[in-house]
């Protein structure tokens, strides 16, 4: 019994994490229509940056956090900008080419900045061992679980009360309406993009917490794929719980049935999901009229 | 009525017609390349001979995809799965069976015609973007089955296929193998030219302008669909087990997702939808690492630290191109070649 509450525990966080990143992704899948296969690259980024706030230039953690906040919202804006802009009308296989392309280049500069090896990352998040319903944790993970927690829910309140998020929405559902509401489309993508590169950052600052920095990070972002599928594209509660399911999925997996098999279950899982029902379990059904 | 260069359509046969190149210039252009193609060789060291095969067996994994990606409009990321199945099959044949190269590719071909087929049915339900997402979990699902099922792939360690004689002459080399590869290549762009002009062809084309319209026409989506997954991966397995018997080495590496991404930056950059597309953008993505590293070496005394730097400006200059082309030319390649052409041909009247 113990054993599956800290399996379960595990899969929690990292359903957390996973629901972190995958929320950057919806996000800019629902204000503007793209699907950033640079996500992964997003939490690399986030989690070296803080690396190098903590480690190499050795700030107090919360304004290495500040910094890095800031860098990410300087991240998304100049992506949003320079690469997606003019990509505006494209088909969406140009669209998603260059999303890996710039997965491609932001690897490349983060290997030439701080080279390829792993790295130390001294942890600013105690973890001391908690006992909880007899199971052990690390405190790590359970702040993470936490953080990610009211992160989740202050976007989720963001997109409900207050103005740029009512904005958000109206714009994701339709561009032409909200312009002609005096909307600023151009700066909602923005703000999208921002807000992605920012909870990308958190996640990957965790991550990075949890498993140290390296490369690696980066192959999460496969794995936000099934999460998103699962919930919806364009879902921020589906983001939410599909994180968490596909989080205890692989955990349990990997416990129960055998370790390889964990990192091709979500992917099983993705293809069923998809021909099944690919709108996922809280995805806005899409009619296609001719 | 035989012109030098385009002017018009003025056909007086059928046979005129259907003609793969019209004009004289054409034509010349056509014997130049493939004169070229046939004397490199003779010429060329082993390291240059290498880039070329290296070009060919790209060239026809790129047609293998674009009949997909670009003739069809499904997207298809799985383009690393089933070079593997190719590889993995023609190896496994000759090195188990003890099947001759000669038989062992076509067979593994068409097996990978087979499994491309099978992966292709979620484009029964699925487009565009959620189809791209179905064939990365095909691409992760074959690597996974590839790597795991040890007692017949050998799993995660390499498998050696013996190498490949004719009449006991070592098949193997540069020099030979380079007419091996590009025997093929010239097979392969030849029959998908063809096919484009059957009505298999414009049957794969129809679904990608305007699919709902074409089932309307009677054209039977499921069927066609699966057609065309078979046909590309039939293709691309050729690309597969051609690797497979040139470096006589098969290791799960070759066949990872960043290869489906470099194939489909392939035929973007090359341009979409078109055999010469195919050409450009293979030759250009396979010889882009090897000019940086030469450039980056002949830099290397003036600049000590670019040394270590070469594979980080290697990776950059991917996503870079990629990235640029769509921003400035998406139809790619193939329409910097075209607007070239037609710069000359209506000089001095471009307007």
């Amino acid at each position: 019994m113990e054993l599956f509450i800290q399996y379960t525990l595990s899969g929690l966080t990292n359903g957390a994490i996973l629901a972190l990143a995958a929320l950057g992704f919806v996000l800019i899948y629902k204000a503007s229509d793209v699907i950033n296969f640079a996500q992964g690259e997003f939490l690399l980024v986030g989690a070296y940056i803080i690396y190098a706030m903590i480690a190499q230039f050795g700030l107090w953690w919360p304004l290495g956090m500040t910094f890095t906040v800031i860098i990410a919202i300087g991240v998304g804006v100049t992506v949003e900008r320079f690469v997606l802009r003019p990509m505006i009308g494209e088909p969406i296989i140009s669209v998603i080419m260059v999303t890996i392309g710039l997965s491609s280049v932001l690897q490349a500069i983060v290997k030439m900045i701080w080279g390829s090896q792993p790295k130390e990352f001294p942890p600013f998040i105690p973890s001391d061992p908690v006992k909880i319903l007899g199971a052990t944790i690390g405190a790590d993970r359970l702040w993470a679980i936490g953080i990610a927690i009211v992160l989740l829910g202050a976007f989720s309140l963001f997109f409900r009360k207050s103005r740029e998020g009512i904005a958000m929405r109206a714009v994701a559902d339709d561009q032409q309406a909200a312009l002609s509401m005096g909307i600023s489309v151009k700066r909602i993508f923005a703000w999208a993009w921002s807000i992605a590169a920012v909870t990308a950052a958190i996640a990957g600052a965790l991550v990075a917490n949890i498993v140290g920095v390296s490369g690696t990070i980066s192959s999460f972002g496969l794995h936000v794929f099934p999460v998103v599928i699962l919930g919806g594209l364009d879902s921020i509660p589906g983001a939410i719980i599909g994180g968490i399911i596909i989080g205890l999925l692989e955990t349990y997996t990997g416990a129960y049935i055998g370790q390889g098999l964990n990192q091709v279950v979500s992917f099983i899982v993705l293809i069923i999901i998809l021909m099944v029902r690919p709108y996922g379990l809280f995805g806005q059904q899409i009619i296609e009229r001719v | 009525m035989k012109e030098t260069m385009e002017s018009g359509i003025f056909h007086t046969t059928y046979q005129a017609d259907m003609t793969l190149r019209r004009t004289h210039a054409q034509k010349i252009r056509v014997v130049l390349l493939l004169i070229a193609v046939v004397i490199f060789p003779f010429f060329a060291d082993r390291y240059f001979l290498n880039l070329a095969n290296q070009v060919g067996i790209a060239i026809v994994g790129a047609i293998g995809l674009n009949i997909l990606v670009g003739y069809t409009g499904q997207i298809s990321l799985g383009q690393g799965g089933f070079m593997a199945v190719g590889a993995y099959t023609t190896g496994l044949l000759t090195k188990i069976f003890g099947i001759p190269w000669y038989l062992s590719i076509p067979i593994s071909c068409f097996f990978t015609a087979l499994v491309g087929a099978i992966f292709g049915i979620p484009s029964l339900r699925l487009k565009g973007l959620y189809l791209a997402i179905a064939t990365i979990a095909s691409q992760e699902i074959i690597l996974w089955v590839v790597t795991h099922w040890n007692v017949v792939t050998g799993g995660v360690d390499a498998l050696v296929v013996p190498n490949p004689t004719l009449f006991d002459i070592r098949m193997n080399t540069d020099f030979n193998f380079y007419w091996i590869i590009w025997a093929c290549v010239g097979l392969t762009a030849l029959l998908t030219v063809n096919l484009f002009r059957t009505h298999w062809g414009r049957a794969f084309v129809a679904i990608r302008d305007q699919d709902i319209a074409a089932s309307v026409m009677g054209i039977n989506l499921f069927r066609y669909k699966l057609l065309a997954f078979a046909v590309s991966s039939f293709f691309v397995g050729l690309a597969g087990a051609l690797i497979a018997h040139y470096r006589t080495i098969v290791t799960w590496e070759r066949f990872t997702i960043d290869v489906s991404v470099l194939y489909l930056a392939m035929i973007i950059i090359g341009g979409l939808g078109s055999v010469s597309g195919s050409f450009f953008g293979a030759t250009f993505m396979t010889l882009l690492p090897a000019v940086l590293t030469n450039l980056g070496r002949a830099v290397k005394d003036y600049i000590p630290v670019i040394d270590s730097f070469i594979p980080y400006i290697q990776q950059a200059s991917f996503g870079l191109v990629i990235i640029l082309f769509l921003i400035f030319e998406p139809e790619g390649l193939r329409k910097i070649w075209n607007n070239t052409k037609d710069y000359f041909r209506l000089w001095p009247f471009s307007y």
